[in-house]
């Protein structure tokens, strides 16, 4: 099964909406709860990242029998220096974003601490693509 | 605890869910950082926060947080309340602050998540 999302910048008031989907579509098949909840914090967190960071994305959630791939590409800044930004408190988040209750740089650690495999591809001033699988 | 009795403790007014005063709760977690809020592993705990936005209903959800007090007496929009509703949480809003809410349930026997 796959699912595509749409994300707009800067839209607080519908971040969110892609995991919410991807939380009820992996429900419905059955996926223990535990699982559920470690993909949708992983997507969650890759969501509200775009929204706070980029110029908008596309997320994309292929579900297997046995796991499920989630690609999120967004347009925007792209991050300069990846190391850097999977440490946690570092973060380049606007104060909006921060009034919003994230940007306390916790967003990446917690994607990897919660995904079987996590990879990033970033280019400055083009864009960044997040690659997370999770096993059922 | 059942929601009920927190929403006695701390004189709190409940916005949604008001069928669930029966459910018992046995953890909270105080916090305005959602991003916090995210990274707890445990789920079906009371979140006590300041933070009153879609967000903060969102974050619940992802959380499998079923049960909010909003603090301070923030005001709770009606599209807050869809959210929660649609998710089946229980919303609770409360005039007193963070310290006190927490306070008051930790003694009442609420047990911390860390």
């Amino acid at each position: 099964m796959k699912l595509e999302y749409d994300v707009a910048a800067g839209d607080f008031t519908r971040a969110g909406f892609a995991s919410s989907s991807i939380k009820k579509a992996l429900k419905q098949l059955g996926v223990s709860p535990a699982v559920v909840k470690r993909v949708v914090i992983a997507v969650y967190e890759a969501e509200v990242n775009i929204v706070a960071h980029a110029n908008g994305g596309r997320i994309t959630a292929d579900i297997e029998p046995d796991g499920i791939n989630v690609v999120l590409a967004d347009t925007g800044p792209g991050i300069p220096d990846v190391e850097k930004a999977m440490q946690k408190g570092f973060s380049t988040a606007s104060k909006e974003v921060r009034e919003m209750g994230f940007g306390a740089g916790m967003g990446l650690p917690n994607i990897k601490e919660n995904a079987d495999s996590l990879r990033i591809e970033t280019e400055v001033g083009k864009g960044t693509t997040l690659y997370i699988y999770i096993k059922f | 605890m059942t929601i009920g009795e927190i929403v006695d403790a701390v004189q709190g007014e409940v916005m949604c869910g008001e069928d669930r005063m029966f459910e018992v709760v046995e953890y909270a977690f105080a916090s305005d950082l959602m991003s916090d809020v995210l990274t707890i592993k445990m789920d079906n705990f009371l979140l006590v926060t300041g933070l009153a936005n879609v967000q903060s209903i969102r974050t619940a959800e992802m959380s499998d947080v079923r049960y909010i007090i909003f603090v301070r007496g923030k005001a709770v929009t009606d599209e807050m309340i869809d959210l929660a509703d649609e998710n089946g949480m229980v919303v609770i809003r409360t005039d007193y602050s963070m310290f006190k809410t927490s306070g008051i349930l930790y003694s009442a026997g609420l047990k911390p998540v860390y």
